[in-house]
């Protein structure tokens, strides 16, 4: 039995109709989530008066933040406002919180783009150079990094940067946004598991199909070892590798929470953890749900991409 | 910070691929290394109990008048500082020593928790039927969907951070793995024949599980643990340098770093001291997770 070819619809859409629909439960559960934390934080309104305001203020305040009503009519209200986009005002920022995010999402998006791709582009060469020279010098010095890389804590590569490339070698800028140099160091910090799986994972993905029988048939027709590379490996290890790239984007959104802390950069995670101190519910929920909207897309993009490439994906 | 574990298990998990060449001397080689990792957190352990008597100074006793003091063997106050003094002229050494108490402790008590609650959930979404199986797996994704940081960071400015916050947190922040690749396992394991054989016998649910599955899956559970006590000591040092974990003066390796990031030009040693202690731990303890994997799970080994 013949199941559908590569780039055949078929079967693709009850697939991602599945797809879809945990991803909405998903984002559903995210929101549900959020709204019951910060909930249980307290009342924002003390922070947002004077101490010595007086209790109508206090009240007006609170009727215009919606806080006077039983939780679960907020909870409706909150769910209501989500779909429709609407987070409320920063309680911070005196904007609504969906502006305030977007304007931060762009260094974010800045750092994550530029330490994925950074990632991938050095990534990748070095996976396919270890395993094409297995068991080499070579190899074993860059999966050695790579182990580093990946159980290495974030914040404290961070600080090992700044300390070395920043104060000693006063090579980069030690903190904050401005030219190519300022975003040098946080993208490597932010990159670095990102750079260590994707490395070990292509070597991984390469030696498997090394292994294969039509690699020895291509290689006993007598076909060149570069062009074996380039034309039966690269092709069919690239499964894998586009796979796991996509995943490791989605945790850089994770990983820029503590990047952005340590560096002092203005994007939204540095935001979000301020908005946690300052109890500024919107602009924390609003973080929170456009981060889980993002991860939840790539994944999405990644399935209907996996699905088009092999599908032998939609039937298991 | 995500682990390296794979997300889920091929469907024939529990067949073992026949042995490549070279497959037992590696496999040997990985029980030495795993041998050495376990060493590594047993001196660890030690040294987080013992803590009292090892530590040249005590952990909190403050020289002014030494502050900042580069590793020295003789001090202002006229004591050795192997590795310094941080800027209230507290000795470094005495406090990393002290400060694998807070790692350990977390990072064990974490796991406990986490392989629990996991393991539960993964054997009963494994067992019971199809409709607890999609919720457990749909609250498995939100929580990977969940920048999880974020939430720890937010219940834990909620809940004021306290050990037991911290626990629980970090805890609840682990069982996904857990539970996902017993799932898998339990799924693979019921179609078995002997599985099957019990069934039919009329054992029950109940000493299936017992009898049968866990110890099948209890290899699996230990590599898990392994790399997830990594995992946790690390989140736990970053919650801890974020200022949400564990508070000051009671010393721990996230919040030396911390405190020592404002001293990093004059005094590097306060911050690249525990830190480098940190990465050390989390790359032995990770790795003996995979040595574990080699040896006792070779089915695992997703790459």
């Amino acid at each position: 039995m013949r199941g559908p070819g590569p780039f055949s619809m078929r079967g693709l859409f009850p697939f991602l109709g599945q797809r879809l629909f945990r991803a909405l439960i998903s984002l559903w559960l995210v929101s549900t989530v959020v709204f019951i934390v910060m909930r249980l934080s307290g009342d924002p309104v003390p922070l947002l008066l004077s101490p010595d305001a007086p209790i109508s203020e206090m009240i007006r305040v609170r009727h215009d933040l919606g806080l006077d009503q039983p939780v679960p009519v907020q909870y409706a209200i909150f769910l209501g406002n989500v779909l429709r986009g609407d987070f409320g005002r920063s309680i911070h920022f005196r904007e609504p919180a969906f502006t305030v995010v977007r304007g931060y999402l762009a260094a974010t998006l800045e750092l994550g783009i530029t330490s994925f791709l950074l990632a991938a582009v050095v990534a990748i060469p070095i996976g396919l150079l270890s395993a094409m020279k297995r068991n080499s010098l070579v190899d074993h010095a860059a999966m050695g990094v790579a182990l580093v890389g990946q159980a290495a804590p974030t914040f404290f590569l961070g600080i090992l940067f700044i300390l070395l490339l920043a104060l000693k070698a006063d090579l980069f800028p030690t903190s904050g946004r401005g030219d190519w140099r300022h975003l040098v160091l946080p993208a490597l910090t932010l990159g670095a598991f990102t750079m260590a799986s994707i490395a070990r994972l292509t070597r991984s993905a390469v030696l498997e199909v090394l292994r294969a029988d039509y690699i020895r048939t291509a290689r006993a027709k007598g076909v060149a070892e570069t062009w074996v590379v380039a034309k039966h490996t690269l092709k069919n290890a690239a499964i894998p590798i586009v796979t796991i790239t996509g995943l490791q984007f989605g945790t850089l959104l994770g990983g820029a929470v503590v990047t952005e802390t340590v560096f002092a950069w203005p994007g939204i995670g540095r935001l979000a953890v301020q908005s946690i101190y300052n109890r500024d519910y919107p602009v924390v929920q609003c973080t929170v749900f456009f981060a889980a909207v993002m991860f939840i897309v790539i994944n999405v993009c990644l399935d209907v991409i996996y699905g088009l490439l092999d599908p032998r994906i939609r039937t298991s | 910070m995500a682990s390296s574990i794979p997300a889920s298990v091929p469907a024939d998990a529990a067949t073992i691929p026949a042995p490549t060449v070279g497959f037992y001397s590696h496999r040997r080689r990985s029980a030495w290394l795993a041998y050495a990792g376990i060493g590594f957190v047993l001196v660890l352990v030690l040294v987080a109990v013992s803590a009292p008597w090892i530590a040249p100074q005590d952990p909190l006793r403050q020289t002014l008048r030494g502050r900042l003091a580069p590793p020295t063997l003789e001090g202002a106050d006229g004591r050795a500082h192997l590795l310094g003094t941080d800027q209230l002229g507290r000795d470094v050494l005495s406090r990393v020593i002290y400060g694998s108490r807070v790692s350990l402790m977390v990072g064990f008590s974490a796991v406990t928790i986490g392989g629990l609650l996991g393991s539960a959930l993964g054997l009963l979404s494994g067992f019971a039927g199809r409709r607890v199986d999609a919720v457990v797996m749909t609250v498995a994704d939100a929580q990977l969907a969940f920048p999880f940081i974020l939430l720890a960071i937010g219940i834990i400015a909620v809940l004021g951070p306290s050990f037991p916050t911290l626990v629980v947190v970090i805890g609840l922040s682990g069982w996904v793995s857990y539970a996902r690749i017993l799932r898998a396992q339990v799924l693979s394991l019921r179609s078995r024949e002997f599985v099957e054989a019990v069934h039919a016998l009329g054992g029950s649910t109940l000493r299936i599980i017992a009898q049968h599955v866990l110890p099948n899956v209890l290899s699996t559970i230990v590599v898990i643990a392994t790399l997830e006590l990594a995992r946790s000591i690390v989140l736990e040092a970053t919650l801890s340098f974020l200022g949400l974990g564990i508070q000051p003066p009671t010393p721990s390796w996230g919040g030396m770093i911390q405190e020592g990031r404002e001293y990093l030009d004059s005094a590097w040693w306060i911050s690249t001291c525990p830190g480098i202690v940190l990465m050390l731990t989390s790359i032995v303890v990770s790795r003996t997770g995979d040595w574990l994997r080699d040896v006792l799970d070779p089915t695992l080994r997703g790459e």
